[in-house]
């Protein structure tokens, strides 16, 4: 590999980055939309791990979740709607330096880029997936989309969807590769943000499905749920997400969940009532495609035209004597 | 039973010529067992050229057997071009017209660039798969075949039959036949002669066109290279075997004399050479699907790509190789995706992407009929105006075709380079014959020139813009992610100079202009093509892609015969070079010769209001406004020199 690795270089001067570093151009979702929550969470985790913005990169797909690289201050690739992944893949492939983000949504993710999100976990690339799910088609304005509840009446199911949803989780932990798979929701921010950052300190695919509130087209979504605190069953574990004792009071169906289960994961993923929150599955031992890819040594041009000459060696004839 | 004999028409397929009248009958013609003359008294016939096919069953190693024998006269310093002869199935059934397998190859004295017309000696290792050939008038009047005799006393009468009846009316026709008796032959020397026929044969043409076996031995060693000396060792025996045989047995015996080998020279066939020429270019990432006939280059760089720190992702779908080249190429040097038609079709939108953002980006399309799965093992140059045009939107892209084999190398380097230059995809048009034909070319001289430099990591300049377009070229500098102070989000969407969501009119007519300026900048920096031929005269043939030898040919024969007829060939397609409108306009008439579909003017309905032009017929028409004729053809199979001289004889005389 010839790309210059910049790791070694020594950091010659301390800079401190602050929230205020990752700030990218104003957000333009809809007042209460469950992105701004994720957004902030976001640009907590750079600065908390102090990201350098040059080496951090957040690739998206299309729909109003993949807007969130324009309001990051850091390198962004907003690309087309359903392939974030390959392109992640292919940056991440070249560029392990890079710290990669894959923003993505429940249309992008679980309906025209399928394939890519199975083969995704496949690879297990290390990057950070956020899966925003909202259940519904906002940027196009009010479609069903496949995590759209069995009967949501919309734009292009006037009579209600004929189908029951895809469970996004439950799909991850049904590859054989999966290595990390979480879910959160946008309005337990504190729980989001240690979900995000558990999700970054996993080297390997880390799948985080949020489910979260779009005030514009499916207001009600999540209203069993956001309004009876009950419903919800928080995963903690000693080497995972800790619950403050604050929180505990208002969410007090929890379970301490050994995030090595994953069986035990699989169950938990399959419910919606009560609905988990927290690091379903984790296997930091889940080898990494570039690494199994990785070029042995760097390769200089000296060593690219030794190679050369003897392949063309082998095809070359000379003359009969 | 899929058995035919001759008598029977192939399915489909109407009556038609299929004798060779004037066939002068040679010695063997009879078609009498082998009681032939000794070695010594053999006459030699010197020829400047020879066409041989060499036909089996799929899995019977005839291609092994014509690439090993390509080789070898390449060694001795022949011209060659191999051509293959591809069933579309894996494990098409035995003694099946579908199933036939092999290779073409045309040996001459001088350099050759094209397949040639017809067979003039062909040998079969069966009679089904001879008919196949024969059926498809692949076989010159007179040609010379070679058959194995097995059938003659197989169990099945019905094989039998089929032998039989076909051996007699080719005979009857002219042909000269010889019955070989090559799998009592290869018994004496091994037990399977399904695996080893094709050694003995090789042994066998060695003899007949007075081939070194000292060469023909090392070229055995080099095909067996990866298995156990003692196969290398059998199949060496039965090459000499074959070759004794012949010795003693055939009366025939030619020399086709040879130039002296001066330059060491490089046998691949297109594929390999453009595997090749992408670890010539210093690209580090070809993404692909696997897709036919494109793939077998990826197979190649899948072998050695590692040894210089490259890597082959074979993606889980054709979007996701093209969107992988555009992540790795994003991020660090230009990536290539490498696919065929219905493949090239599915990366549109990702191609479109990639000259939206101004990411370097180099496609290639091995291209095969279409459309939908089409031809999948067969030529076509159908997929130049879709190169050219292809995606929504104004999409201006760096549409470029390659030639020769030689091409298919050099081509990879030009892309790369244009690629980073310029900021934008460059398609590179080759086709399924070039894929896997061979011809020797002059063994490159590597330069590390040709490699991409380093990622560039340094700050970026204060006050620069993610799109700070010229003005005069449309070129910016682009920001590769690790470089301070360039951090930007890169979209899809319209956008401005800072790479910011635009859809204000001035900033999308802004984008659109600089992209389509970049094609400008690079026209200005091409060079007129040169007229093969005359300057100036009554007619000039134009073309692109994997024509080129056989229209030269074509044009070369003509002007021996005095006719006016020049030709000039075109490597960039998007942008074309400067100065074509001149050369168009010094000639009387111009007219393409092309691989894919145009009207002739045999139907009533069709008249010059709704006649269907050649693909480059038709560019050259809009650009240049010059009245442009065409003649096309889409047999699958790459043109014949003599189908394009016959075609502009009649042209010509139409013209009066």
């Amino acid at each position: 590999m010839t790309a210059s690795n910049t790791q070694c270089l020594l950091k010659l001067m301390d800079e401190e980055y602050t929230l205020n570093d990752y700030k990218g151009s104003p957000p333009r979702w809809c007042t209460g939309c469950g992105d701004n929550a994720i957004l902030a969470s976001v640009q907590r985790l750079c600065r908390d791990e102090q990201l350098a913005p040059e080496k951090t990169v957040f690739v998206s797909g299309i729909g109003c979740s993949s807007r969130l690289p324009h309001y990051m201050h850091t390198y962004g690739f907003h690309g087309l709607h359903g392939r974030a992944l390959p392109v992640a893949e292919g940056i991440k492939m070249r560029r392990p330096d890079l710290h990669v983000f894959v923003i993505t949504g429940d249309g992008d993710c679980c309906s025209i880029g399928t394939a890519h999100w199975i083969h995704a976990i496949r690879y297990n690339m290390d990057m950070t997936v956020l899966m925003h799910d909202n259940g519904i088609y906002g940027l196009t304005k009010n479609q069903a989309s496949p995590t759209s509840p069995q009967g949501l009446k919309s734009n292009t199911t006037p009579r209600g969807t004929h189908l029951e949803p895809i469970n996004p989780v439950s799909v991850t932990l049904g590859i054989r590769n999966a290595s990390f798979v979480a879910q959160a929701a946008d309005w337990i921010p504190e729980i989001l943000h240690d979900i995000i950052s558990e999700a970054f300190h996993h080297k390997g695919f880390s799948f985080v499905r949020i489910l979260q509130r779009c005030p514009e087209f499916l207001e009600h979504r999540f209203d069993d749920w956001v309004q009876d605190p009950d419903r919800m069953l928080l995963l903690h574990h000693k080497d995972g997400v800790q619950i403050s004792p604050s929180l505990a009071k208002v969410y007090r169906n929890q379970e301490e969940h050994d995030p090595t289960d994953r069986n035990r994961a699989r169950e938990i993923a399959s419910t919606y009532h009560p609905m988990p929150v927290g690091v379903l599955y984790r296997n930091p031992d889940m080898p990494c495609y570039e690494d199994l890819r990785k070029a042995d040594r760097l390769y200089t041009p000296d060593i690219v035209k030794t190679v050369l000459e003897k392949e063309l060696d082998k095809f070359t004839i000379h003359a009969a004597s | 039973m899929s058995t035919q004999a001759l008598k029977q028409d192939p399915p489909g397929k109407p009556a038609r010529r299929r004798s060779a009248k004037k066939a002068k009958v040679g010695p063997g013609s009879d078609g009498k067992r082998r009681d032939r003359l000794g070695p010594s008294s053999k006459p030699v016939v010197t020829l400047k050229e020879h066409i041989i096919e060499i036909v089996s069953d799929s899995g019977e190693g005839a291609q092994r057997c014509g690439q090993a024998f390509g080789s070898i006269a390449a060694r001795m310093g022949n011209g060659i071009w191999t051509a293959e002869i591809i069933p579309a199935e894996i494990q098409p059934p035995a003694r099946s017209i579908a199933g036939t397998s092999g290779n073409r190859i045309r040996l001459a004295s001088h350099r050759v660039t094209n397949w040639g017309d017809e067979a003039n000696l062909i040998i079969a290792f069966n009679e089904q798969v001879l008919l196949s050939r024969f059926w498809a008038d692949e076989l010159a009047p007179g040609c010379i075949i070679l058959i194995e005799d097995k059938w003659r006393t197989d169990d099945d009468p019905e094989i039998v039959a089929a032998y039989t009846e076909t051996i007699e009316k080719l005979v009857a026709d002219g042909y000269r036949v010889h019955e070989i008796p090559m799998e009592t032959e290869c018994l004496k020397y091994v037990p399977d002669p399904r695996r080893g026929k094709n050694m003995f044969v090789l042994g066998i043409l060695c003899s007949l066109y007075s081939l070194d076996l000292k060469i023909a031995r090392d070229q055995v060693a080099f095909v067996f290279t990866k298995k156990a000396a003692s196969i290398v060792e059998a199949n060496i025996k039965l090459l000499e075997a074959g070759h004794d045989w012949a010795e003693t047995n055939l009366d025939i015996k030619f020399r086709i004399p040879s130039s002296e080998l001066r330059k060491p020279q490089i046998v691949v066939n297109g594929n390999i050479a453009l595997g090749l020429g992408v670890m010539a270019s210093g690209m580090e990432v070809c993404a692909m699907y696997p897709i036919t006939p494109a793939t077998s280059a990826s197979h190649y760089l899948s072998e050695v790509f590692e040894t210089v720190g490259g890597v082959v992702h074979q993606a889980e779908d054709e979007i996701a190789a093209c969107a992988f080249a555009i992540g790795a190429s994003y991020a660090g040097k230009c990536a290539v995706t490498i696919t065929s038609g219905p493949g090239f079709a599915l990366k549109q939108e990702t191609i479109g992407l990639a000259v939206m953002a101004e990411i370097p980006l180099v496609v290639v399309n091995v291209q095969r009929g279409g459309p939908s799965t089409g031809l999948p093992t067969k030529v076509e140059q159908g997929d130049l105006l879709f190169a050219c045009f292809g995606g929504h939107g104004d999409n201006p892209k760096v549409v470029m075709a390659v030639s020769d084999i030689e091409d298919c190398f050099y081509s990879m380097i030009t892309a790369r380079k244009i690629a980073e230059t310029f900021n934008t995809v460059v398609v590179v048009l080759s086709d399924a014959s070039l894929a896997s034909s061979q011809q020797p070319f002059i063994r490159p001289h590597v330069t590390e020139e040709w490699l991409a430099p380093p990622v560039d990591q340094s700050a970026v300049p204060k006050g620069l813009k993610p799109y700070d377009w010229d003005a005069r070229t449309g070129l910016a500098r682009r920001f590769i992610p690790g470089q301070p102070n360039g951090m930007h989000c890169l979209t899809g969407l319209a956008h401005d100079r800072m790479s910011r969501v635009a859809y204000d009119s001035d900033s999308n007519e802004e984008g659109i202009r600089n992209r389509s300026l970049k094609l400008v900048a690079l026209q200005k920096t091409l060079k007129t093509p040169t007229v093969f031929g005359d300057d100036e005269g009554d007619l000039l043939i134009v073309g692109w892609g994997g024509t080129k030898g056989a229209i030269e040919e074509a044009v070369g024969r003509l002007r021996d015969d005095g006719l006016k007829v020049s030709s000039l060939h075109l490597t960039f397609l998007q942008p074309m070079a400067p100065g074509i409108k001149d050369v168009l306009k010094r000639f009387d008439r111009v007219m393409t010769v092309e691989s894919n579909w145009s009207d002739s003017r045999d139907n009533e309905f069709i008249d010059e209001d709704n006649r269907r032009f050649s693909e480059l017929a038709l560019l050259l028409r809009a650009r240049y406004l010059v009245d442009v004729d065409c003649w096309s053809e889409v047999k699958g199979e790459p043109i014949k020199p003599g189908n394009i001289v016959r075609a502009i004889r009649d042209r010509q005389q139409s013209k009066g």
